[in-house]
């Protein structure tokens, strides 16, 4: 009997109320979720976007923190009894909020409101990947401003001994120490990023989930879309802690003794 | 070449440093002695101003460089300093940290910076080290670079704060050899530092600083046989 043939067969009873094998109604339920029609495609396609939004999204997420965090640093770190820098003053208020509201609100809403309220477009995915951006990008300036406070403070004086400027002293000194330490921080954030992807789909995002809950909705069966989706999430997460783990340990090279 | 001129410095309602006035000579050794808390590490950081002074003038060879409107990186340049806990950057190579400055600042070529790290290195018996990382080093070693790494800039004077204090003791004399031998080239320095017998060996003139004063100064045999002070005896019966 050929695959097709023996779903069709057993779907059709199942539909008539007859008992089957517990094996075959597994089957039923595995083909219809995964094969029939090619439906696995329609996974694959949601894994590219899920992968694509992380990518865009710890783009963004990065760049944002870097600046957020830079610019708070340098705003803290400016010499005291000096008149402080107006310009800087007010950026750096500008991102306090933007870090308090994007950490302080709930991460759907906020892509609900980017989706139906802010931007009323029809490219839910692109928005979605628009507001997994800016929230990344709050979460990630704090842990570079972290990583860049736990530098001691005698580097900086080291570096500025010698006659190197601020920016120089950042770039080749303080920063590549911080970007080290925040590094397993900043793999768990792009983990979660990835996971939370999966929230583009309450905005019609076209990622894995989505594909998941349509093909589920439209079998009347949710279980083995939804278990399947959750291990392609798991396996993703697992390649991708293997990989954070190697570049964690080439960036210990002087660390050895 | 250095002149201080009634400098003052608070941390808040903290006095650190009450009205210092004083010169350094070109090719002079001033050694700073004093307590803890008696402001010598403030005083030598206010001199390339990785302290503010609340008020006064410093002045490097006629650049006044509390001056807001003076580039405080070219004077930092000329002036090297050495730290108590070494401060090499770990991220780096022994031979990058020495050349780093020099090359970002336009001193010296790569290759140039190469050589004089070489040589330096050399110079300190630790030219195998080149391609070590910082954490791979003694205390001892690690100030010896420290100590290089400020050279290859080819400073005019060069401050050490406390450079001793963070080391084992087997290895303070290899650090003090070091700037011994500087101090014979002619190197104009100042140190803050509890070792006595370098003071009395190498300086040329002793500060003593308690209460952010000076409160006596001499010349390093007459300072230690002759102290006129109560304070600087007191001190100097616990120390010596």
């Amino acid at each position: 009997m050929d695959p097709l043939q023996a779903y069709e067969t057993w779907k059709a009873l199942m539909v008539s109320g007859e008992a089957l094998a517990w094996w075959q109604e597994f089957y039923v339920k595995f083909y219809q979720a995964f094969l029939l029609e090619n439906r696995w495609m329609q996974y694959l396609d949601g894994v590219a976007t899920t992968l694509l939004a992380t990518a865009l999204a710890l783009l963004m997420g990065v760049v944002l923190g870097v600046l957020v965090a830079v610019i708070r640093a340098a705003h803290d770190q400016q010499r005291p009894g000096r008149r402080k820098n107006p310009v800087l003053g007010l950026v750096n208020a500008v991102f306090k909020v933007y870090v308090t509201v994007i950490r302080g609100t709930p991460m759907m809403l906020q892509l609900l409101i980017w989706a139906f309220v802010v931007f009323k477009s029809r490219q839910y995915t692109m928005v979605g990947i628009f507001g997994l951006g800016i929230n990344s990008g709050a979460y990630v300036s704090e842990i570079i401003r972290g990583g860049l406070m736990a530098v001691d403070g005698g580097q900086m004086e080291a570096g500025r001994s010698l006659g190197l400027n601020y920016v120089d002293t950042m770039r080749f000194i303080v920063v590549p120490q911080a970007f080290k330490a925040i590094l397993p921080a900043l793999g768990n954030e792009f983990i979660i990023l990835l996971k939370d992807t999966s929230l583009l789909s309450v905005i019609s995002g076209q990622e894995l989930l989505y594909f998941a809950q349509a093909i589920g909705t439209r079998n009347y069966e949710q279980m083995f879309p939804l278990i399947g989706a959750a291990c392609i999430y798991l396996v993703l997460v697992m390649i991708f802690t293997w990989l954070l783990g190697k570049l964690e340990r080439r960036m210990r090279q002087s660390d050895r003794r | 070449m250095i002149d201080v001129k009634n400098l003052t410095k608070s941390f808040g309602d903290h006095l650190v440093l009450d009205d210092i006035s004083e010169h350094i000579n070109p090719g002079e050794k001033v050694v700073v002695i004093g307590p803890s808390g008696s402001g010598k590490s403030t005083f030598l950081r206010c001199l390339n101003l990785l302290e503010i002074p609340t008020k006064g003038t410093i002045t490097f060879e006629g650049t006044d460089i509390t001056d807001p409107k003076t580039d405080i990186d070219k004077v930092r340049q000329q002036m090297g300093m050495v730290f108590q806990h070494f401060n090499l950057f770990p991220n780096m190579t022994i031979r990058k940290n020495i050349t780093l400055a020099p090359v970002r600042t336009k001193l010296m070529s790569q290759a140039e910076a190469d050589d004089t790290a070489t040589a330096l290195l050399k110079r300190v018996g630790l030219e195998e080290k080149a391609d070590a990382y910082p954490a791979q080093l003694s205390g001892g070693q690690k100030q010896r670079i420290a100590i290089v790494r400020a050279l290859a800039m080819k400073p005019k004077v060069m401050l050490f704060d406390e450079p001793t204090s963070a080391l084992d003791p087997e290895m303070v004399g290899e650090v003090l050899e070091v700037m011994k031998q500087l101090a014979e080239e002619g190197m104009t320095m100042v140190v803050v530092t509890h070792e006595m017998g370098f003071a009395r060996e190498v300086g040329s003139r002793v500060l003593f600083m308690d209460g952010g004063k000076i409160l006596e100064q001499n010349e390093p045999h007459a300072f230690f046989a002759n102290p006129r002070e109560p304070r600087t005896i007191e001190f100097l019966s616990k120390v010596l």
